[in-house]
């Protein structure tokens, strides 16, 4: 399992803060991650559509498609950051 | 060593950046910055705005970044303090206090500081105007201020 977290625009959206979810497959990414939540239903293929501004953050680091991911990992999308 | 504090309370600007050269003798210059609400943005008037950040990697991220400017400049000491929650304008936001023997190091790395917070730190910014509520976008001019400072 690993746990999901979404701020911001993207919690809204999403109506979802925080969830634990299986891993899609072993050896998994962020990529294969995305995959599995743009299949799900509602307002999901949108907010994860190519295209769409967001950010992806693998155990409080910044990262990306290809950052690999493991059991117990907490992994965040959120939108663009606007502080300051 | 850097300070690093996410908060809701405001903070005094002037204790806060005292404690960059208190009981020392080095320091030749401290450069501050304070962001601040403002009562107008985008051609919208702003009532308020609620800031969100990401407990525990918003500390972490403004920790790398001034470890960064500690790496790239001659630093004494750093202080980056940021309000989280509900804020009205005039209110502030954001303290960034640099020390350093000369003042180069400091105005530059206080710039450095900021323009990284602007476009790595987990913050959100959403307002509140007569229209209703929406999320601040992020800026291309702010990840033109931080590409500056590359290579």
């Amino acid at each position: 399992m690993v746990t999901l977290l979404y701020f911001a625009s993207l919690r809204e959206s999403l109506r979802c803060s925080r969830e634990e979810v299986a891993l899609p497959s072993s050896n998994a990414t962020v990529a294969a991650l995305i995959e599995s939540l743009r299949s799900r239903d509602g307002p999901w293929p949108d907010a994860f559509a190519p295209g769409k501004s967001w950010r992806v953050a693998v155990n409080q680091r910044m990262a990306d498609l290809a950052t690999p991911i493991k059991p117990g990992d907490e992994i965040a999308f959120f939108p663009p950051v606007t502080g300051g | 060593m850097p300070t690093v504090r996410v908060q809701q309370e405001d903070f005094d600007v002037g204790r806060e950046l005292d404690t960059l050269m208190r009981d020392r003798v080095d320091v030749g210059a401290v450069a501050s910055f304070v962001g601040l609400v403002r009562d107008l943005n985008d051609g919208h008037a702003i009532r308020g705005m609620t800031l969100e950040h990401y407990p525990g990697m918003t500390e972490k991220s403004l920790e790398d970044i001034c470890a960064e400017a500690h790496a790239r400049w001659k630093l004494l000491d750093s202080l980056v303090i940021h309000r989280v929650g509900s804020l009205a304008p005039g209110d502030r936001i954001v303290l960034v206090g640099v020390s350093s023997a000369h003042r180069g190091d400091a105005f530059e790395a206080c710039e450095f500081i900021m323009d990284y917070l602007k476009t790595r730190a987990p913050f959100w910014k959403r307002e509140d105007t007569p229209e209703g509520s929406r999320w601040v976008e992020a800026k291309a001019s702010d990840d033109g201020a931080a590409e500056r400072w590359k290579g």
